[in-house]
C-alpha cells in the first residue's frame, strides 16, 4: 500500500511540474559536441570544435557564411570589387564594440589580417591571406585590400573562422577567454565538461540573439550522447555520432531529426606516387570494385549521399558522376589482369579514428578482396595519421573526409599527400582561381569534376552527412554544415 | 621500523626517476607532431615552424628532459599546450572528480563485499555461499561500461532520478554527489565482486588454521572466533588487494567510466591529452599517476607491517 501511495505522490509531483507555473519559454540552450576544442582562438588552430563554438556566436568576420553556404555581409555591411578583380573595398558597420568594450574599426581589421599573414602567424589557413598585397585604412569605417592576383574564393575565405576579426587589446588571450564582436560573450570554461556563452547585451541588433545563455557540453561516446539526449541533459546534438540510434529519435515526438550535409567528401585516397596506384587501370579497377551503397549502409547506417567525384551534391555546379564506374567485379578483375596483376595485389589501408573510416575501411577491404586485392588494415590515431600519411606520404590507401568547403583544388596541390599530378587538371584550377564570374566558375568546377572521375583520381565514396538531433521545441539551428559552426544567433524555443 | 621506512622511500624515489626516463622516451618516439595536429591539413610549413618554436619543440630532447625534471623537482608543472593553463591547476580540478569517485566506489564495494565474503565463508557450500559466488562471477565478467549504460537507461532514462552524466562541480554538493552515484555504483559492482571473492577465500583459509580449532576447542563461540581470531588474520590479503584495486580504480577503472558518464576526471584528461599530443600534460599526469600508485603501495606495505610484524623484522619489504 505504501508503494502505491508513493507512486501516486510521484505522479502528482510529475503532473505538477509538467503543468508548472505558467510555462515560460526557455531562454537557454544546451548543445552537445563530441570533442572539446583544444582552445578557443579560431585564428590559431584547425580543430573544427573551435569554430563549432565561436563562429558567429563570439567572433565575426568581414563576410559571413550562412547556413545555406551563401556569402552574406558580416562586419562589413557591403563591399565593392574593382574592375580588375584585385581591389576589395569593405565598408564596415559603425558603432560595433568588442566584448571588452573597445571599439571596432578598420585598424582592427588591419591588425587581424597582418597578424594572420605575419612571419610568426600560427593561422591554420595562412594561405587565405597570402594573396593580400596591401591593406589600407583610409578611414575608421573603410578597409581597402589589394590582392597580388585575382582570387575567386577571397570573399568566401574572409567569411571563414580563420579570418574573424580580433582586437589588438585582446588577441593574446583569445585562446582561453575569447573576445569578439558577436551576439554572445564567452562566460566560463570548465575543462573536460562544458563551455558557457552568455548574451551580449550590447549587440548591435537588439532582437538578436534570442537566447540568454548557451552551454556546450562535451560527450565523446556515442552511447553517452544518446543517453544525454534521452535523459534531457542536452537539448540538441547538431553533429550526432550514434547513427544506429537515429530511428529511435525519429519515432519519438519529443525529438526532431535533421538530416543535412557537411562539406566533407569522403574518399578512398590513392598514393599516386606508388606502384601500382600510378596505373590508371588499377585505379579504375578499384573504382569498379567499390560498392558505395553497401559502404553507406554498412559504415554509415544508410546516412550519406554517394559521390562520383570530389564535389558536394548540394552545391551549385555538381555533376552526378556516380555511374561512371558501376560496381562490377568482373570488370575490375579484367582491368587488374590487363595491368598485369591477374594473380592479385597486396596494399595497405591506413585508417584514422572516425567511424566512417574505421567501419568504411572494413567494408572497402572486403570489397577489394573480392577482386583479388588483399588489403592490410592499419588503424591509427589522428596524430599518427597526420605524420605518417599526410606528411610522410607513407601509405597505399587511406580513407578520409575532406571537410574544407569547395576544396577540389587539393588535387592540384604540390606537395600534397595524394601525389596526384595532371597538367590538364592544373590548367582548369589555374583558370578557376582567376575567375570571379559565377557562371564561369560553375563551368570550370564541372570540368574539374569530370577530369578527376575520368582519371579515377580517388575512390569517391560519399558526402559526409550532418545528422542533428534536437528537442522538438528547439528551432533556428543549421540543418547543413557549409562551414564548421553551431551558429545559435537565430536559435530559439518554440515551446 | 625507521630503516624499513627509509629503504622503501629510497626505492620509491628511484622508481619515480626511472619512470620519468621511460615516460619521456616513450613520448619522444610516439609518432605524431603536436604542432601539425593543432594546425591540421591546411597548415603551411612556415606556420608549423612558428608554432613549434612557440611550443618549445625546436629544443633538443636532453634539454627538454632536464627542464622538465627541474620543473617537477621545484614542484611546478608545465603549461598545457591546449588549455594554456598550468597542469597543476588542471589536475586539481580533475582530482576533485576522480578521487571522490574512486573513494565512493571503494567504500561502497568494501561495504558490500566484506559482509558478503564473510557470509559466504561462514555458509561455505550452502545457498548463501552459492549466491555470493554467482554475484561475484557476474560482477567480474560484466564490463563496467555496460553496467553503467544499463544503470543510465534505468535511473536516468526511465525513472529520471539521476543525471545521465556530466559533473556540475562541487559548488552544488547535492547535484555533484548525485552525478557520481551511478558511476560509483558501476565501478563498485566489479570491485565488490573481487573483494567478496578474496574475503571469502581468506576467511576460509583462516578457518582451517589450527588456532581456530584450538579456540573452538577451548569453548569459544562461533561468532567470537570469527570476529576475534579469523577476521583480523584474514584481513592482510584483503588489504593488499584493496591497495592494488585502488590504484587500478584511479588509474584505469575511472578512464572508461568517465567516458561513459562524460565526467571531467583524470582519466579523460589523460586520454584527451594523449590524442591531442598535449605532451606536457601527458608526461605530468603519468608521473602523478605513477607517484600515487607508488605511494599507495608504500602505504599498503606499512599497513601490512602494522597488521603483521614479520616483514618489518626480516628481509621483507
Amino acid at each position: 500500500m505504501r508503494k502505491i501511495s508513493l507512486l501516486v505522490a510521484g505522479a502528482a509531483v510529475a503532473a505538477l511540474s509538467l503543468a508548472g507555473p505558467a510555462q515560460a519559454q526557455r531562454r537557454d540552450l544546451v548543445i552537445g559536441m563530441a570533442l572539446e576544442p583544444p582552445h578557443l582562438d579560431p585564428t590559431a588552430g584547425a580543430a573544427a570544435a573551435i569554430d563549432e563554438i565561436t563562429y558567429q556566436n563570439v567572433f565575426e568576420g568581414l563576410t559571413r557564411i550562412d547556413g545555406e553556404g551563401q556569402i552574406v555581409p558580416g562586419l562589413a555591411e557591403r563591399w565593392d570589387v574593382s574592375e580588375d578583380g584585385r581591389t576589395y573595398t569593405f565598408h564596415l558597420r559603425k558603432g560595433v564594440k568588442f566584448h571588452d568594450g573597445t571599439g571596432f574599426d578598420s585598424a582592427d581589421v588591419k591588425f587581424a589580417f597582418d597578424r594572420a599573414r605575419g612571419a610568426d602567424s600560427v593561422n591554420a589557413q595562412k594561405g587565405y591571406f597570402t594573396p593580400i598585397e596591401s591593406i589600407e585604412t583610409p578611414d575608421p569605417a573603410t578597409v581597402v585590400i589589394r590582392l597580388s592576383k585575382v582570387d575567386g574564393q577571397f570573399l568566401s575565405n574572409m567569411g571563414s573562422g580563420d579570418a574573424v576579426i580580433v582586437a589588438p587589446e585582446s588577441a593574446g588571450g583569445n585562446r582561453q577567454a575569447p573576445v569578439g564582436t558577436g551576439p554572445f560573450r564567452f562566460s566560463r570554461w570548465t575543462p573536460g565538461d562544458r563551455i558557457e556563452l552568455v548574451r551580449n547585451p550590447e549587440f548591435r541588433d537588439a532582437s538578436t540573439p534570442k537566447l540568454d545563455k548557451v552551454t556546450f557540453r562535451f560527450i565523446a561516446d556515442p552511447a553517452a550522447q544518446m543517453n544525454a539526449l534521452r535523459g534531457g541533459d542536452i537539448d540538441a546534438f547538431p553533429l550526432f555520432g550514434a547513427y544506429e540510434s537515429v530511428p529511435l529519435f525519429q519515432a519519438d515526438s519529443q525529438f526532431a531529426v535533421d538530416e543535412g550535409s557537411t562539406e566533407g567528401e569522403t574518399i578512398l585516397s590513392f598514393n599516386h606516387r606508388r606502384k601500382p596506384l600510378d596505373d590508371l587501370r588499377v585505379r579504375r579497377a578499384i573504382s569498379h570494385a567499390l560498392d558505395r551503397r553497401e559502404i553507406i549502409e554498412g559504415a554509415q547506417f544508410g546516412y550519406g549521399v554517394p559521390i562520383g567525384s570530389f564535389f558536394p551534391p548540394h552545391r551549385e555546379g555538381y555533376v552526378d558522376l556516380t555511374g561512371v564506374y558501376p560496381h562490377d567485379v568482373a570488370k575490375a578483375k579484367a582491368l587488374l589482369a590487363e595491368a598485369g596483376h591477374a594473380s592479385g595485389l597486396r596494399l595497405t589501408l591506413k585508417l584514422p579514428p572516425p567511424p566512417y573510416a574505421r567501419r568504411g575501411g572494413e567494408i572497402v577491404a572486403a570489397q577489394l578482396a573480392k577482386v583479388g586485392i588483399q588489403v592490410e588494415i592499419i588503424p591509427m590515431e589522428w596524430a599518427q595519421w597526420l605524420e605518417q600519411v599526410f606528411r610522410g606520404n607513407d601509405f597505399d590507401l587511406t580513407i578520409v573526409s575532406h571537410v574544407e568547403p569547395l576544396d577540389i583544388g587539393i588535387f592540384d596541390r604540390d606537395p600534397y599527400y595524394l601525389g596526384y599530378r595532371n597538367p590538364q587538371f592544373a590548367a582548369v584550377m589555374a583558370e578557376l582561381n582567376g575567375t570571379v564570374d559565377p557562371a564561369g566558375r560553375k563551368a570550370l568546377y564541372e570540368r574539374a569534376q569530370r577530369i578527376l572521375t575520368e582519371d579515377a583520381a580517388a575512390g569517391f565514396l560519399f558526402q559526409l552527412p550532418k545528422i542533428g538531433i534536437r528537442k522538438a521545441g528547439v528551432a533556428g539551428l543549421w540543418k547543413n554544415a557549409p562551414v564548421p559552426a553551431n551558429d545559435v544567433t537565430a536559435a530559439f524555443w518554440t515551446r | 621500523m625507521i630503516a624499513f621506512l627509509a629503504r622503501r622511500l629510497v626505492a620509491t624515489l628511484a622508481t619515480l626517476l626511472a619512470a620519468s626516463v621511460v615516460v619521456f622516451l616513450v613520448l619522444e618516439v610516439l609518432p605524431g607532431d603536436p604542432a601539425l595536429l593543432m594546425l591540421g591539413t591546411e597548415a603551411r610549413p612556415d606556420t608549423l615552424a612558428a608554432l613549434r618554436g612557440q611550443m618549445g619543440l625546436d629544443q633538443p630532447a636532453p634539454l627538454r628532459y632536464a627542464a622538465w625534471l627541474g620543473d617537477m623537482a621545484s614542484g611546478q608543472f608545465g603549461v598545457s599546450y591546449t588549455y594554456g593553463r598550468p597542469v597543476g591547476e588542471l589536475v586539481a580540478e580533475r582530482l576533485a572528480v576522480t578521487v571522490p569517485l574512486a573513494l565512493m566506489a571503494l567504500v561502497l564495494s568494501v561495504a558490500v563485499a566484506l559482509p558478503l565474503g564473510i557470509l559466504a565463508a561462514a555458509r561455505h557450500g550452502g545457498a548463501g555461499d552459492w549466491g555470493v559466488m554467482v554475484f561475484s562471477q557476474l560482477g567480474i565478467s560484466v564490463p563496467g561500461f555496460w553496467t553503467g549504460m544499463l544503470l543510465v537507461l534505468l535511473f536516468s532514462g526511465q525513472l529520471g532520478w539521476l543525471p545521465s552524466g556530466g559533473f556540475p562541480g562541487w559548488g552544488n554538493p547535492g547535484a555533484a554527489f548525485a552525478a557520481l552515484v551511478l558511476p560509483a555504483v558501476s565501478l563498485a559492482f566489479y570491485e565488490a565482486a573481487i573483494f567478496a571473492r578474496v574475503t571469502r577465500s581468506a576467511v576460509l583459509d583462516t578457518l582451517r588454521e589450527d588456532y581456530v580449532r584450538t579456540a573452538r576447542a577451548k569453548g569459544l563461540g562461533w561468532r567470537a572466533v570469527l570476529w576475534r581470531h579469523v577476521l583480523r588474520n584474514a584481513l592482510a590479503p584483503v588489504v593488499t588487494i584493496l591497495g592494488l584495486q585502488f590504484s587500478f580504480l584511479w588509474a584505469a577503472g575511472t578512464l572508461v567510466i568517465e567516458n561513459v558518464f562524460y565526467l571531467p576526471g583524470m582519466g579523460r584528461l589523460l586520454y584527451q591529452a594523449i590524442t591531442q599530443r598535449d605532451l606536457i600534460v601527458v608526461r605530468d599526469v603519468v608521473m602523478m599517476l605513477v607517484g600515487v600508485v607508488l605511494l599507495v603501495n608504500l602505504a599498503v606495505d606499512l599497513l601490512y607491517a602494522a597488521i603483521d610484524p614479520r616483514p618489518r623484522a626480516g628481509t621483507g619489504g
